[in-house]
C-alpha cells in the first residue's frame, strides 16, 4: 500500500460530472498578478481582513472523514484554514462562524458586494465534493474583494484521513498568494513528549501535523529519546535513545513502524541531523571525553571525521545548498556557533555576542542562523550567517533549540518552566511579535520542523 | 488519530512482541519496543542496614559516606581537591574488591542546552573515570554514561540545586 497519500493536483475537476463545480485550477498564478500590498513590510499585509465562509458542497452527503457529511467537512475545512491564519498571527481572518455560507455556484462567482459590505479585503471560498472511491475533492478560491478579481485558486482529491491536508493547503496557497512568502502549512512536527516528575521525566518520541492535529506517539518511552530530526522525505526520523545507559541514534521508519540502530558504536552518540537532501547524516561522538562532529551516508558506509578539537563539538546544520554546516563547539572555552565547509574545512567562529551561543540551525531561505543564546537566561535568537545582525525573539527564564518553520519565517523552540522543569514547544515568528504556546497532549520539548510535505 | 486513541494504545501495551502495520496510513497496533531500559541511578547512599554484603554497591555507597559523587563548577570538569579525596575513597574500595566494575554517570545542571549537557556530562565522567585510572584503578573495570541534564537530583532551580546537580556519581555494579 502507498504510504504518502497521494494528493492529486485536481486536474481532474475538469470531469463532466462537476461541469459547474469549477474550472480546472490551474498552476500558481503569475508573479504580482493583481496585487496591491508590500511583502517587505510585515505590517501591511498583516492588516488584510479575510473572509472565510464554510465551503460549498453539490449533495451534502456522508464522507469517510472525521468530520463528518460534506456539509459538515465544508465547515471544518473553513474552520482549519482559519486556525492556521489566526493562531500563526497572519492576516486578519474572520471564520465560518460568523458568516453567511455561500452557494455552490457562487463559489466561482462571489457576490462581492455582500462581502465587501462585510469589510473583508480578501474572500476564500470552496467547495467540498464526495468521490464514489470515498475520497473527497476540494476546491480552494481566494478573491480580492475591492478588485472583483480571483487572485488563486486550487483543488486537491485526497483520501478521507488527509481531508485536513486540503485545508492546509488551501491555507499555504492563500498564505504565499498574499504574503510572497513560500507554503508552511503542510507540514508536520517531530518533537519529544514529556510526563512525570523533574527528576525521573519519561521522554516519548512525538509527532504531529503543524497545526497540532493527527498527534501520535511512536515510542513508548520506556528508554528516554531526545532530538528527533524529520527526514526530508517525512519517510523517517532520526533521533536519539538510550540503549543500556548509552546513548545512541536511531532511525525510526515511519513506514514499517520499526526502529534501527543506525551505526554501532561503543561510544555515545548525539545530535543526529540530516543533509537537505537525505544523503548525509551528521552525528556527534564522544571518545574519552572528547566530542568531534561526524557524517557518514544515510544509506550506510563509511563516516567522515568533521571536527578534531579537543573540545565539545556537537549539533551541526546544513546550509539549504549542502555546502556548509553550522555547529558549536566549546574549543574557544565555552560553547560558540562556528561555520565549516561540508567536508570540515574553513571552521571559524561567528557568534561574538557575549556569554555562550548554542544549537543553531541554519534557516531553510538560506538567510539566517537561529540559535539559543545563553547569558543567565537561554533565549532564542537569531543571526545572519556571518555572525552578524543578531536578534533576540524571545525573552523568557529558559528558552532552547530553535528549528525552522519550512520557510524560514517561524521559529518553534522549547520553553522550560523555572523550579517545576516542566516543557512546552512554543513558537514565535519572526518579527518577534507573535509568540505563542502550542498545544499538545502532553508537556513537549526538542520540536523538528519538517520541511513541506512532498 | 485521536491523542486519546493512541493513549489507550499504550495503556494495552504489554511488553515484547513487535507487530509491523500492514498499512502505515494507519497507527501501528503496537508500539515497537524502545530500544533498552533505562538505567537506575538510584545510589541509596547512607542507609545503614542490617545484611549489607561487603563489596556490594549497598557497601560501596554506605562506607563512601557521600563521597560516590563528585561535583563541578558551572561549565567546568576539573578535579579539584575534594573530589581527589572522594575518588581516592572509591579507588582504595575498588582495589580492595578487584572484581567489581563501576559506571560512572555524568550529570549537569539545567541550566545549559541539552546536547551539550549530554556531552559536557560525558566529559566529566571520564574525568572521574581517568583520575581514577590514574590511582591504579583498571579502566576496562570503569564505564561511562551521561544524563546530561535530564536526571537532576536537586529540584530547585537556584544556585544550590544546580551545584548538586553538576555531578558524577560512581555505581558499582554487584
Amino acid at each position: 500500500m502507498k504510504t504518502i497519500p497521494t494528493i492529486l493536483l485536481a486536474a481532474l475537476l475538469s470531469g463532466a460530472a462537476i461541469a459547474q463545480d469549477a474550472a480546472p485550477p490551474v498552476a500558481p498564478p503569475a508573479e504580482g498578478q493583481g496585487i496591491d500590498v508590500t511583502v517587505s513590510d510585515d505590517s501591511d499585509w498583516q492588516d488584510l481582513g479575510i473572509a472565510i465562509p464554510a465551503f460549498a458542497t453539490n449533495a451534502d452527503v456522508a464522507t469517510q472523514t472525521s468530520a463528518g457529511s460534506t456539509g459538515q467537512l465544508g465547515l471544518a475545512l473553513a474552520q482549519v484554514i482559519t486556525g492556521d491564519l489566526k493562531n500563526n498571527g497572519l492576516f486578519k481572518p474572520t471564520g465560518p462562524e460568523r458568516l453567511p455560507r455561500p452557494e455552490l455556484g457562487q463559489i466561482q462567482a462571489p457576490d462581492y458586494p455582500t462581502w465587501a459590505g462585510r469589510r473583508a479585503d480578501m474572500l476564500v471560498q470552496g467547495f467540498v465534493r464526495a468521490e464514489s472511491s470515498g475520497q473527497v475533492t476540494v476546491g480552494c478560491y481566494l478573491y480580492d474583494v475591492a478588485l472583483n478579481q480571483q487572485l488563486g485558486k486550487a483543488g486537491w482529491t485526497v483520501p478521507p484521513g488527509e481531508w485536513r491536508r486540503a485545508a492546509h493547503k488551501c491555507a499555504d496557497m492563500v498564505y504565499a498568494r498574499l504574503s510572497g512568502e513560500n507554503p508552511f502549512f503542510d507540514s508536520r512536527i517531530a518533537y519529544i513528549a514529556e510526563t512525570g516528575p523533574k527528576d525521573h521525566r519519561i521522554k516519548r518520541l512525538a509527532i504531529m501535523d503543524s497545526d497540532g492535529a493527527n498527534h501520535r506517539y511512536l515510542t513508548t518511552g520506556q528508554a528516554t529519546a531526545l532530538t528527533p530530526r524529520y527526514s526530508p522525505d517525512y519517510k523517517s526520523i532520526l533521533y536519539l535513545s538510550y540503549y543500556n545507559g548509552q546513548p545512541r541514534i536511531y532511525i525510526y521508519d515511519l513506514e514499517s513502524n520499526t526502529q534501527r540502530l543506525l551505526l554501532k558504536a561503543s561510544n555515545p552518540l548525539f545530535a543526529p541531523r540530516w543533509s537537505p537532501d537525505g544523503k548525509w547524516v551528521l552525528y556527534s561522538m564522544a571518545i574519552a571525553g572528547n566530542t568531534d562532529i561526524y557524517k557518514m551516508p544515510s544509506a550506510g558506509g563509511a563516516a567522515i571525521k568533521l571536527t578534531t578539537s579537543p573540545g565539545i563539538d556537537i549539533g551541526g546544520s546544513f546550509s539549504p545548498d549542502g555546502s556548509r554546516i553550522v555547529f558549536e563547539s566549546d574549543r574557544s572555552g565555552s560553547q560558540q556557533v562556528y561555520v565549516m565547509n561540508a567536508d570540515g574545512t574553513k571552521q571559524r567562529r561567528i557568534s561574538f555576542f557575549g556569554g555562550r551561543s548554542a544549537t543553531p540551525e541554519w534557516s531553510p531561505r538560506g538567510d539566517q542562523i537561529a540559535f539559543t543564546h545563553i547569558a543567565g537566561n537561554l533565549r532564542i535568537a537569531v543571526m545572519d550567517p556571518s555572525g552578524g545582525s543578531l536578534r533576540y525573539l524571545t525573552d523568557a527564564w529558559q528558552d532552547e533549540a530553535p528549528t525552522w518553520a519550512p520557510n524560514g519565517r517561524i521559529i518553534q523552540f522549547f520553553r522550560t518552566a523555572r523550579g517545576s522543569g516542566k516543557t512546552g514547544v512554543w513558537q514565535v515568528d519572526l518579527t518577534g511579535r507573535n509568540e505563542r504556546k502550542l498545544d499538545t497532549p502532553v508537556d513537549g520539548s526538542d520540536p523538528a520542523w519538517g520541511p513541506l510535505r512532498p | 488519530m485521536r491523542p486519546n486513541r493512541s493513549l489507550a494504545t499504550i495503556a494495552m501495551l504489554s511488553a515484547g512482541t513487535l507487530v509491523l502495520a500492514a498499512c502505515s496510513s494507519k497507527p501501528p497496533k503496537q508500539l515497537p519496543p524502545d530500544p533498552g531500559g533505562a538505567v537506575s541511578t538510584n545510589t541509596s547512599q547512607g542507609t545503614m542496614q542490617q545484611g549489607i554484603v561487603p563489596g556490594s554497591q549497598a557497601d560501596f555507597a554506605q562506607q563512601m559516606m557521600g563521597q560516590d559523587t563528585i561535583y563541578f563548577d558551572t561549565d567546568k570538569y576539573n578535579i579539584d581537591a575534594a573530589d581527589e579525596m572522594a575518588l581516592q575513597a572509591q579507588a582504595a574500595w575498588l582495589a580492595r574488591y578487584p572484581n567489581k566494575r563501576a559506571t560512572i554517570e555524568g550529570h549537569c545542571d539545567e541550566r545549559g542546552t541539552r546536547e551539550y549537557n549530554l556531552a559536557l556530562g560525558e566529559r566529566r565522567a571520564n574525568a572521574s573515570k581517568n583520575y581514577l585510572a590514574s590511582l591504579g584503578i583498571d579502566p576496562a573495570r570503569l564505564t561511562t554514561v551521561s544524563y546530561g541534564k535530564e536526571r537532576p537530583i536537586a529540584l530547585g532551580s537556584d544556585e544550590a540545586s544546580w551545584a548538586k546537580n553538576r555531578r558524577a556519581v560512581t555505581v558499582t555494579i554487584d
